[in-house]
């Protein structure tokens, strides 16, 4: 049999291999299930490549889907980084988006440059507040974080739902159950043909960095997540840590939320958080909880979605590859890290121990 | 009509009850494992694709427990053997599986003549409700007791195996000392791996068959993306819910069934709601249940000691 | 399977006196780091073994392997007379060998019986066959404990009652204790005492693992030292004495003396008024206590483990919520205020906990992002400075000769000795008027504890006040200049340490008034 003994800490530069091994037998075991499929993976992934870059069009559109999910990735980091275990990403987009499109919908007639900063302003209060609920039971009663910010997701996406039927619904829509699509003015503008929101999740990376690496509030944010009686030691307040990061975590969803009905879908409906509160968790946990890492892995997280789109077309393979290759993915990585701190050794068989024992 | 809506509720907990006992397993064991969803989902996939191809309810259960094992395995290899953190190994198998299952269903929609995919007729004959002569007859109970698919009681015996082998055996009791103090369990000489990967993975196949449910009964026989839909995560707060009992996982997830079916028989003259909101109920109501069980300043004793930690020997 | 052997059998001339375990040249390594290098150590059936060595010897490695939680590089052990390989506690105890660990390995949630019958082979007994069998092995070696009690309503010597009843339902003949009296009282060790006794009459063989050698020379029939991993010697425990057993230990002739300068200013700077402190769980932890903390001198505080040492320092350090009473510092409260209100008072209180990586330190951030734990909202703005954390950082690795690759390595990779380097030397960097200190030798090695002694005096003759929390009473004794007691959350006197006597203030321990 086998067994686990620990190794010293592996080099940087070691790290960096292991894991980039993982990645590339993760694309194996995946152009393995591919091939089960009766396709040929290196074809597969050559389409996925092309059809990410193949036009000015395409890098255009491989953008735009990386702009939600490196803002929503950002979201994740803040409070990953403080061991809280927010998975309610989807829930904070979808509230986010809620409240921005609350001034879309009922204050169009403001012109664009006052409506963007207060739509930007609902949807960061809209995230963090729904992103506050937990944090406050947590702290209140010690509410597990984990099961309840994911309910909220599910709350969050039926008020949508309600709203659509209700309330908000387009009466233009011969009864079908929509919302309106957003006044000009509600609308984002592009910037060297996408959406602006690009502009904005890189500025957010840069913040975000900053905010963690740089400021007495990320100092606060890492000693909290290591250990909370030494936060207290220090005399920080923990509960106030807690709120405000959860806050501020809600609140970089809720930005992603307010750039995709505002950018992208001109809109809102149920699919506005579409599984990226979800991607977004690995993304940030790829990235090992860095901004610019979360940036890299967001980036090829579009190229794997966008140019999933295009194998759909090409193959017949459905967009949800690109779920089950990210899922593949992060396997491998959560697995690699085994081999940082530990490694495998075969137990003493009866005569070997036998002979060093002689020897000794 | 009450007999009517007791009836639905039983058969809209069925899937419940079987992600609540299959993650109760893994759970008194130590290992919260998110990955119901997606273990459901896979369950989802093999089930109906066997049960499609063969015309058959045994295949069709028997492949849904299989691929819940496998996708257990994942987990388990991951968290048990590489120690990687279960939170994000758990929700990485549910978006894995949901893909999966999603990836799969549209592939064999693609290759299908018809366009649709749709059971044959054996199989759903097999399904449809048991009906025992004589029994089945009875007024009220023949309806409340002898009416259901056999999936409702393949759940039941299931809760009640469970229920047993915790109570009255002595790897119950070795698996109980697993979950609370895995150290201690080591040292008496209980093979903490072992049978850790054996609940998690029993755990996943019986969500599998959960999975199962959804894809086979729900839609009538018809396979849609997402079939699960969210059931996997009420499982993993049931368990809470169920005190990890499986015997109050069958209470616990009636309950639920029935708020999930509830839209149907409230009558119009009482009140009116939205459907979006009716189906926002069981989430809503999980939600209070978590805070309000958080609230209680007791400590439970029925919470293995040692949930969301993985074990490494060599670690004092 | 060996349940008729429960009580072992005297009538077996063959086991007494043969090898119980032989260990022949055993190593084991970690990294680097050579845990055990080549050690011997036999013990046979009848006999009390005694393996004494100061902390980060090896004792407890060579235990592990015993118990196959660690796996031997080379060597070879027999036991019973057989070559033996040890893969898992499973095979262990197939070997007959019982573990007992410092911290206990029972389940907090089951009964006495459940957690004796854990894990044996069988079917699972019914409770009331169950009673009878663990209330028969009581019978047989003098135990009293309720079966059906649960652990967590345990005190820490029926747990230990437990463990002992673990090996004996198991018929193990081979018994390992690791420190077993260091969380019991006197009169428990002596109890505990009487029992290894009787079981070694019965045929079995039992080592146990101590640093404390007025419990070897009690207990013992013979000693095993290590020192630094290696085998130093074995001898005869009719035939040593403390000294020589001291110097095989540490390795020099050494007096284990510790300096005591002469008492500074002695102002009374802090005041504790009735006050009392209950525990979450709304035990009692802290019962009423009255006392003061004066500066130029060191206030040692003595007590079994848990009889509120914890609560009260956390309390003073604005930690702990207190119930009712006052911590006065000159003339403000502390209690109520959390430790950054107790700073701004311009308070300055220095604290060394005892979970030094789990309180003390952000176990996963260097010395510079340590340094700064307590400073960093100091400076104006909303940025952190690490520049003056990391000067200070270099100062400390410089005058504290702190081992460690770089001031930005995680200090959880750093060795105990290290580690409390770092802990105590950025408290007194920051210059305390007051310096509590949790057990701040524990788990170092003797040239690091002598370290924190020096470090402690040298405080002193700064005319701070010190408190020093410790578990051992010679160090106690020879580091204080007064010594407060406590048990059960009462203070059962305070006493001077130059006059007092070991056996007044172990009574004080237990409760016992002085003449009682």
């Amino acid at each position: 049999m086998l067994r686990v003994i620990k190794t010293e800490e592996k080099t940087a530069k070691q790290m960096m291999i292991i894991r980039l091994a993982a990645f590339v037998l993760a694309l194996a075991a995946g152009g393995l299930f591919i091939l089960a499929l009766g396709v040929n993976p290196l074809k597969v992934y050559g389409t996925i490549l092309s059809g990410a870059f193949r036009s000015k069009m395409a890098v255009q559109a491989t953008i735009k889907v990386m702009i939600p999910m490196l803002v929503a990735a950002l979201g994740v980091t803040l409070a990953f980084k403080m061991k809280f275990w927010n998975i309610g990403g989807e829930g904070q987009i979808i509230m986010g988006a809620v409240f921005a499109t609350y001034f879309a919908l009922y204050h169009a007639d403001w012109p664009f440059f006052i409506l963007f900063p207060v739509m930007l302003i609902a949807g960061i209060v809209g995230g963090g507040l729904w992103a506050l609920i937990p944090a406050l039971c947590k702290v209140r009663f010690g509410t597990n974080e984990t099961l309840f910010t994911l309910m909220l997701n599910y709350i969050a996406l039926y008020l949508v739902a309600y709203l659509q039927e209700g309330p908000w619904r387009d009466p233009a829509a011969n009864g079908f159950p929509k919302i309106p699509s957003f006044a000009a003015s509600a609308t984002l503008p592009k910037v060297l043909g996408v959406q602006m929101g690009w502009i904005v999740a890189l500025v957010l990376t840069v913040i975000v960095f900053v905010y963690m690496r740089y400021t007495k509030h990320g100092y606060e944010i890492s000693v909290v997540g290591q250990s909370q009686a030494t936060a207290a030691y220090a005399g920080m307040n923990v509960s106030r840590i807690v709120l405000r990061t959860m806050f501020l975590s809600g609140a970089v969803a809720g930005i992603c939320g307010m750039l995709q009905v505002s950018g992208s879908d001109k809109t809102l409906t149920t699919g506005v958080a579409g599984g990226i509160g979800f991607t977004a968790i690995i993304i940030a946990w790829l990235a090992q909880l860095n901004p610019f890492g979360s940036l890299v892995v967001a980036f090829l997280f579009a190229i794997l979605e966008k140019g999933s789109s295009v194998v759909q077309s090409d193959f017949g393979l459905s967009t949800d590859c690109a779920d089950v290759l990210q899922g593949i993915i992060l396997f491998f990585v959560l697995g690699c890290e085994f081999f940082i701190r530990y490694r495998f050794v075969r137990d003493n068989a009866r005569k070997a121990a036998a002979v060093k024992g002689g020897e000794g | 009509m009450l007999l009517k809506f007791i009836v639905a509720a039983i058969g809209a907990s069925t899937p419940l009850l079987f992600g609540t006992v299959g993650e109760t397993l893994s759970e008194k064991v130590g290992h919260l494992n998110l990955g119901v969803e997606g273990m459901m989902s896979i369950g989802a996939c093999a089930g109906f694709m066997v049960g499609m191809m063969t015309d058959s309810f045994l295949w069709a259960i028997l492949a849904a427990f299989g691929a819940g094992v496998l996708a257990a395995l994942i987990y388990a290899v991951l968290t048990v053997t590489f120690m990687a953190d279960q939170n994000v190994s758990g929700l990485t198998l549910t978006i894995f599986g949901v893909g999966l299952a999603n990836f799969i269903g549209i592939f064999m929609l693609g290759h299908s003549p018809s366009g649709t995919l749709k059971l044959p007729d054996g199989i759903t004959a097999q399904m449809r409700g048991v009906h025992i002569p004589g029994l089945s007859d009875l007024p009220v109970i023949g309806e409340l007791l002898f009416s259901y698919s056999p999936f409702v009681y393949i759940g039941i015996v299931i809760a009640i195996l469970c229920t047993v082998f915790m109570r009255k055996t002595k790897a119950g009791l070795n698996v109980q000392a697993i979950g609370h103090n895995p150290a201690a369990a080591d040292a008496a000489g209980i093979s903490v791996t072992r049978w850790k990967y054996t609940m998690i993975l029993v755990g996943g196949g019986i969500c599998g068959i959960g999975g199962a449910y959804c894809a086979l009964i729900i839609n009538g026989g018809v396979w849609i993306s997402n079939n699960v839909g969210g059931l996997g995560w009420i499982a993993v707060a049931l368990v809470i819910f169920a005190k990890w009992k499986p015997l109050y996982a069958i209470w616990g997830s009636f309950v639920f069934g029935a708020l999930r079916v509830l839209k149907y028989y409230v009558p119009a003259s009482v009140i009116q709601l939205p459907t979006a909101l009716y189906d926002m109920l069981p989430f809503v109501i999980t939600a209070l249940i978590l805070v309000v069980s958080s609230m209680r300043k007791k400590r439970d004793h029925n919470i293995p000691g040692s949930l969301g930690v993985n074990y490494f020997r060599e670690e004092r | 399977m060996a349940q008729q052997n429960t009580t072992p059998n005297q009538a077996e001339p063959s086991a007494v006196g043969e090898y119980a375990i032989e260990c022949r040249g055993v190593t084991k390594r970690f990294g680097t780091v050579v845990a055990n290098d080549g050690v011997d150590l036999t013990v046979r059936y009848g006999e009390i073994l005694a393996l004494l060595g100061e902390n980060g010897s090896g004792k407890t490695t060579l235990m592990n392997m015993l118990s196959g939680i660690y796996h031997p590089d080379s060597g070879s052990i027999r036991i019973a007379g057989k070559e033996a390989v040890i893969n898992s506690p499973e095979d262990s105890m197939a070997l007959g060998i019982g573990m007992i660990y410092q911290h206990f390995k029972l389940v907090d949630v089951f009964t006495a019986m459940d957690n004796i019958a854990l894990g044996t082979p069988g079917r699972r007994l019914p409770a009331r066959e169950l009673r009878t069998k663990v209330e028969g092995i009581c019978k047989g070696v003098g135990l009293t404990i309720d079966p059906a009690k649960r652990i967590y309503e345990m005190s820490v010597s029926e747990k230990q009652t437990v463990e002992i009843l673990k090996v004996l339902y198991r018929g193990q003949k081979i018994l390992i204790l690791d420190e077993p009296t260091a969380v019991l009282t006197p009169q428990e060790t002596d109890k505990l005492f009487a029992i290894l006794r009787r079981m070694r009459e019965q045929g079995c063989a039992v080592i146990i693992i101590t640093h404390k050698l007025g419990e070897v020379l009690d207990i013992s029939d013979r000693v095993t030292i290590l020192r630094r991993g290696k085998y130093i010697d074995t001898v005869n425990t009719a035939e040593t004495d403390e000294q020589q057993l001291t110097e095989l230990m540490v390795g020099r002739p050494v007096s284990l003396e510790i300096d005591r300068p002469e008492q500074g200013e002695l102002n009374s700077i802090l005041k504790a008024v009735d006050l009392t402190i209950r525990k979450p769980d709304g035990a009692i932890a802290v019962d009423d206590v009255s006392f003061e903390v004066r500066t130029g001198e060191i206030l040692g505080v003595a007590g079994i483990a848990g009889s509120g040492q914890k609560e009260l320092c956390e309390a003073i350090a604005g930690l702990y919520p207190a119930e009712k009473g006052a911590v006065l510092y000159r003339k403000e409260n502390l209690i109520g205020k959390n430790p950054r209100e107790i700073s701004r008072l311009g308070v300055h209180l220095g604290f060394v906990p005892e979970d030094r990586l789990g309180m003390g330190l952000v176990a996963s951030m260097g010395m510079v992002g340590n340094m700064m734990l307590k400073t960093y909202d100091a400076p104006k703005g909303p940025f952190i400075d690490t520049a003056p954390a990391r000067e200070q950082a270099e100062e400390l690795v410089d005058k504290l000769s702190i081992v460690t690759p770089s001031v930005d390595t995680p200090v959880r990779l750093m060795s105990g000795g290290n580690v409390q380097k770092v802990l105590l030397g950025r408290e007194i960097v920051s210059k305390p008027s007051v310096l509590i200190t949790a057990y701040p030798v524990r788990g170092l090695d003797i040239n690091s504890s002598y370290t924190v002694y020096d470090l402690l005096n040298e405080q002193k003759k700064d005319n701070v006040a010190v408190v020093y929390v410790g578990e051992d009473l010679d160090v106690l004794m020879e580091l204080s200049d007064r010594i407060m007691v406590l048990c059960h959350g009462k203070i059962t006197g305070i006493v001077d340490a130059r006059t007092a006597t070991k056996d007044q203030i172990a009574r004080l321990m237990v409760g016992g008034k002085e003449e009682a």
